[in-house]
């Protein structure tokens, strides 16, 4: 058991628990932070998985962009969301969520199912890029080949993908202006 | 060594987690929020199987490109949430029924 598997099941840990917080608590509030929590953790596993350009963006992106705003969002509409969360039965499993937590858990077992029964790791694809060594190396960083990879490969869709950002943001500006006086 | 099945499995939980809350759930942001680890659950797994792809960098632009489109989303939903409560009072998805006043 060396440091990184540690880290791993820490990180695995702390993401699934602060999910499963915000699926349990009642507080908005308490969930919208503990969610804070679940991205953080997940920041943590892109870097075990050898990204950290994912995990920086996925801090700077989630953690100051989307959270940001649906806390905007919920203080903008609050008082009767917290009326009626409060509202909200106390416990995980009450007789109202039993069908989604039936559907949920009969889901979470079918793709267990498909986990165990897809051998991940024994991919042909998978088994070449051993051999090949086109592995993401441990001690390197990958940001060069990002960079680069963005400017060349991925252009296309990266410059669809700017026109397409631009296009939301100012059809969100567009809906939640107030209306015009007639 | 951590394998792809144990990114997986961690993906698994939090893609069930996220889909009880958007079932489970009476308030449009926390839909939303269960949308979000949906969809962070799917990343996780890109992220993961990029680390089998050096020189195309295939999963984690896929990744980024996911991490952005969620933004975008997430602004117009929350946009469309706030007209919502204008007209309605409420954030209750089971209360807004009606397409036209």
């Amino acid at each position: 058991m060396n440091l990184v598997q540690i880290m791993f099941y820490v990180m695995a840990l702390v993401t699934l628990g602060s999910a499963l917080v915000v699926a349990a608590g009642k507080n908005l509030v308490r969930s919208i932070f503990m969610f804070f929590v679940t991205l953080f953790g997940l920041a943590g596993l892109y870097v075990l998985a050898l990204a950290d350009f994912v995990a920086v963006t996925q801090i700077v992106i989630y953690v100051g962009g989307i959270l940001v705003l649906i806390l905007f969002a919920f203080m903008l509409s609050g008082k009767e969301a917290l009326v009626k969360a409060e509202q909200q039965s106390n416990k995980f499993i009450s007789l109202n969520n039993f069908p989604a937590f039936l559907l949920a858990a009969l889901f979470l077992v079918v793709m267990l199912n498909v986990v165990f029964k897809a051998d991940v790791n024994n991919l042909p694809w998978v088994k070449a890029s051993v051999l090949n060594k086109n592995v993401v190396p441990v001690n390197g960083t990958g940001i060069n080949d990002i960079g680069v990879n963005l400017m060349t490969r991925y252009l296309l869709p990266f410059e669809v993908i700017s026109v397409l950002l631009m296009v939301a943001l100012v059809g969100s500006a567009h809906l939640s202006r107030k209306e015009a006086k007639v | 060594m951590i394998g792809l099945n144990d990114f997986m499995l961690v993906s698994v939980g939090l893609f069930c987690t996220g889909l009880f809350i958007i079932v489970s759930k009476k308030n449009a942001i926390q839909i939303l929020i269960g949308i979000e680890l949906m969809l962070n659950a799917a990343i996780l797994n890109l992220v993961a199987f990029g680390k089998y792809d050096r020189m195309n960098n295939g999963g984690q632009m896929f990744a980024l490109f996911a991490i952005v489109l969620a933004a975008a989303t997430t602004a117009v939903a929350l946009a469309i949430i706030l007209n919502v409560y204008r007209k309605y009072k409420t954030i209750n998805p089971d209360k807004v029924n009606q397409l036209k006043d």
